[in-house]
């Protein structure tokens, strides 16, 4: 990969983020009153997040069927409120045994 | 003088306590940034660039998406509206900060602390009933040195770690996504409803042909801007409380 353009990109990539973190610190100090605005932002991470995991988790692995697996139980362990790290390590380890039982098989 | 001692005490607890109660978040970082060093290097990228682009951007859905935009040989364009559209809320949490830090914070604090907000910063530096700049730079001075790690050591181990275990660490960034989203999810009927129409229609449009020629950066930039813009018109989210 092109140096330079990688560089280029990781600043751009950067830039972006820091000014959306900077701009309301400055600029603006007190609340933002319209209610769509607010929920617009407020519904922005998860349909962003959502969007972001499927389908793609289908494909995030060697074998579709350990994706799947992996994908249920990540869905009921997160259902059940499990804390970051323990739902995506259960994640890999379901992955991981799915891929053992499907190379044995 | 005895005010400014006060004041100098009062900023280094504020900023001992961020920093305790970033360990945790550190941790975290630490195992989540670690499988974007490895997605990264398995796309080609070395160890160097992720953890200098772990500490620059400092988000794991943005990093993630942008790792796919520059693979993919996205446009410049493309890639700032990719990271506009992912880290959009962070303007509602940088909002909902400056709303809460004292007005009398000058610019300068207010510019060096604002890399500081992400999710888990955020929610900390949310819960204080008075914030200071110290307190999220305590948080900042160990979970950043967390995330940047992390990514450095993922990109070093995934050229070593043989290719079962790449395929199931693969996994954790979207086991992490959704032990975000569920949760709330779960309780609140509006944000289930957006987790399943956006999960639809991505795969409608990663699905039909025709419609697969759209780049990944593009689809949730769509996805997103119209499933949240529908349910904030059909459904205001009334609730104080957002984060």
């Amino acid at each position: 990969m092109n140096r330079s353009h990688l560089l280029l990109s990781i600043l751009v990539m950067a830039g972006t983020t820091y000014l959306i973190r900077l701009l309301p610190l400055v600029l603006f100090r007190k609340e933002i009153k319209s209610p769509f605005v607010r929920s617009f932002l407020f519904y922005i991470p998860f349909a962003c997040l959502a969007s972001m995991t499927f389908p793609e988790i289908l494909y995030a692995t060697d074998y579709t069927a350990s994706a799947i697996a992996a994908f249920a139980v990540a869905v009921f362990l997160a259902l059940k409120k499990k804390s970051l790290p323990t739902v995506a390590l259960a994640g890999c380890l379901t992955v991981f045994i799915v891929e053992r039982l499907l190379v044995l098989l | 003088m005895k005010n400014r001692e006060m004041t100098n005490k009062m900023n280094r607890k504020d900023f001992a306590q961020g920093a305790r109660d970033g360990i945790p978040i550190a941790l975290g970082y630490f195992a989540v940034s670690f499988t974007f060093g490895m997605a990264a290097s398995r796309d080609g990228i070395g160890a160097f660039w992720s953890a200098f682009t772990s500490l620059l951007c400092l988000s794991s859905a943005g990093q993630f998406a942008g790792l796919d935009v520059i693979v993919a040989g996205g446009s410049f364009l493309e890639l700032a509206l990719t990271q506009l559209v992912i880290n959009l809320r962070y303007l509602l949490m940088s909002f909902s900060l400056s709303a809460k830090l004292a007005g009398s914070v000058g610019s300068a604090p207010r510019f060096l602390m604002a890399h500081g907000v992400t999710d888990e910063i955020f929610a900390i530096s949310a819960a204080r009933d008075r914030l200071t700049p110290w307190y999220t730079w305590g948080a900042m001075s160990v979970a950043v040195p967390g995330w940047t790690a992390g990514a450095l050591v993922g990109g070093v181990l995934g050229d070593l770690l043989p290719g079962f275990l790449l395929s199931a660490f693969g996994i954790a960034i979207y086991g992490m996504f959704l032990a975000i989203i569920l949760p709330p999810a779960s309780e609140d009927r509006a944000i289930l409803v957006v987790v399943l129409a956006a999960m639809a229609f991505r795969a409608i449009l990663t699905w039909t042909p025709g419609l697969k020629t759209i780049s990944p950066g593009f689809a949730i930039i769509i996805v997103t801007v119209t499933v949240a813009g529908i349910a904030a018109w059909l459904h205001p989210h009334t609730e104080e409380h957002s984060s």
